[in-house]
């Protein structure tokens, strides 16, 4: 394989990951925080596409496109991740927060629950058929060398690096982000720190669900939006989580981005045919799951006497 | 003056009733000792004033107030903190994060505000805020002598060392009234020492200490009142030496003797 099409397969899988990877931060969090695999979440996705495209078209308007189109898309971004932290917020205090100490399987079915109510709820609200959200800027691909880079794909890098590490930040040094790992450590006893872990829970499901929204966008640019665009995509980014060990941010993040690099590789390089891309994040989640179920980043919980 | 009192404080699990009707009472700037067999409730009753569980009748008052089932973090930022008999530090974090996740809910500024203007709100002050927070949590690491170690895991630390930094971090939310659970336990002679002499450093800083324990020489030494508890039930509440001599009390640790 010549150097540049390596290149190119990596910058492909990159921008690819660093999409799965935003989405399995809201996964991770959750999962580190109360112990359950949120599955609504890809569904905040597909809400947080569905409004970042309205509120994108409202502004921009009949404009031509120029510097003007490029705010309101940002801004639409801003909005979108406002109401989709509300919308994650909400699902948490309806669906979620009344079984909190109920079995460990009756929030996930209560999570299926309401992803079919949010998929189907779309559907029935904006119809089946899929939208096209515009590129908010020119999209013809750039030359650097042999290698084709789109701005789309620069967006989706720069948006996601600055996501990420800005939430790194905020977890690593704000005392609401260290309430929230001291939380997810061990829940009583940060309450009785005066950690006020509701407000810490509803922080978590507010911050994964603004990052499933911008997620949400830079997919719809290449994919558009319709109403079950979350299902697939959240599955992926859940395996993404979980190859980078559940309950672990750093290793959402990188295995996001291992993620997106495995496919990418599978099909162009591994001959996978376009058609079976999918089975490469299933197929990596079952050997994670054989090999080393606590994820790379993981670390096997010991039982709490 | 009375600073803590339960009034016939009950914890029932289906049948089982683990706090049986007790008066407990906490005068201020006193060290008060609760002792008990295994089994008496100790530990139970600590977590039903707490706020780690609620009781299933009586009261708490802290201060005067009504504060039976308030949620946890309000009764730790009322002034009530407290240790574990089994170490329950952020493990994962190093010793001054622990200290530091008790300062932080004692900003004063985090109780007023709307819930999420604070997450906003803690990155505006952030800089200045955090190193305040920073600042006198290596403080009460100096108190411990622990300074050194301040960017340590805390599950690196020596056992002794841990259950000192419980205490530390318990500290650090500025309590007016600090429950240990056994804070001796497992510890050498020369720790318990040690401990003892915190302890009573503590109380000079007119921090109220209640301690549940089941080292003897340590109660009876720096305890300025003691209360038993039985079966869930109190027994015999006095001074050291009152308890000392206390007929009920020596039957239930050493059983009755057959006449």
């Amino acid at each position: 394989m010549a150097i540049a099409e390596f290149f190119q397969h990596l910058m492909n899988g990159l921008t690819l990951g660093g999409i799965y990877a935003l989405i399995a931060l809201g996964y991770t969090m959750v999962y580190g925080i109360l112990k359950f695999i949120n599955f609504a979440h890809g569904d905040v996705l597909m809400a947080g596409a569905f409004i970042g495209l309205f509120v994108f078209d409202w502004l921009r308007g009949s404009a031509p496109s120029g510097v003007w189109t490029i705010i309101s898309f940002f801004l639409a971004m801003i909005v979108s991740m406002g109401l989709s932290a509300l919308l994650g917020m909400f699902i948490e205090r309806v669906a979620y927060k009344p079984l909190r100490n109920a079995t460990r399987l009756a929030p996930l079915l209560s999570a299926i629950g309401v992803s079919f109510i949010l998929s189907n709820g779309a559907a029935w609200a904006f119809g089946t058929r899929s939208r096209k959200f515009n590129y908010p800027f020119d999209n013809t691909p750039i030359h650097i060398g042999e290698v084709v880079i789109t701005p789309h794909q620069i967006l989706i890098l720069v948006v996601s690096l600055i996501m990420m590490i800005g939430l790194k930040l905020f977890v690593d040094r704000t005392r609401m982000g260290k309430a929230m790992r001291a939380t997810s450590l061990d829940q009583s006893t940060a309450m009785l720190m005066g950690v006020n872990v509701n407000k810490v829970i509803s922080l978590t499901f507010a911050i994964g669900s603004a990052l499933a929204a911008v997620g949400g966008i830079l997919i719809a640019l290449d994919f558009k939006v319709y109403a079950s665009m979350g299902t697939m995509t959240g599955l992926k980014a859940f395996v993404a989580a979980v190859l980078g060990g559940i309950g672990n941010i750093s290793g959402a993040m990188f295995g996001g981005i291992l993620l997106g690099i495995l496919e990418t590789f599978g099909v162009a390089v591994f001959g996978i045919p376009t058609g079976l891309k999918d089975t490469i994040a299933f197929g990596v989640l079952i050997i994670i799951l054989l090999i080393r179920p606590e994820g790379l980043f993981g670390k096997v919980e010991k039982e709490k006497v | 003056m009375t600073l803590l009192e339960t009034e016939k404080l009950t914890r029932a699990y289906g049948g089982v009733v683990a706090v049986n009707k007790v008066d407990f009472d906490v005068e201020e700037g006193l060290i008060t000792g609760l002792i008990g067999p295994n089994g008496a409730g100790k530990t139970t009753l600590f977590n039903n004033i707490t706020g780690l569980d609620a009781p299933t009748h009586g009261r708490v008052l802290f201060e005067g107030k009504d504060i039976t089932g308030a949620p946890a973090h309000k009764i730790c930022r009322m002034g009530i903190a407290r240790t574990f008999q089994n170490i329950r530090l952020f493990r994962e974090l190093t010793v001054v994060e622990n200290v530091m996740i008790g300062r932080h809910f004692k900003t004063g500024k985090s109780e007023t505000k709307g819930r999420f203007l604070n997450a906003i709100g803690s990155y505006v002050h952030l800089r200045q805020e955090e190193e305040e927070i920073y600042e006198r949590s290596c403080q009460w690491l100096e108190f411990f002598d622990m300074e050194g170690m301040k960017d340590e895991l805390a599950k690196n630390l020596p056992y002794g060392k841990q259950r000192e930094l419980e205490i530390a971090r318990a500290l650090a939310t500025d309590p007016k009234l600090l429950f240990l659970d056994e804070p001796a336990a497992g510890m050498n002679p020369q720790e318990t020492d040690h401990l003892m002499a915190i302890i009573r450093k503590i109380r000079d800083l007119d921090i109220t200490v209640v301690l549940i324990e089941h080292d003897m020489k340590l109660v009876m030494s720096i305890c300025d009142a003691i209360t038993v508890l039985n079966y869930g039930m109190k027994l015999a509440q006095g001074t050291p030496l009152e308890i000392r001599r206390n007929q009920d009390v020596i039957e239930a640790y050493l059983g009755k003797e057959d006449a």
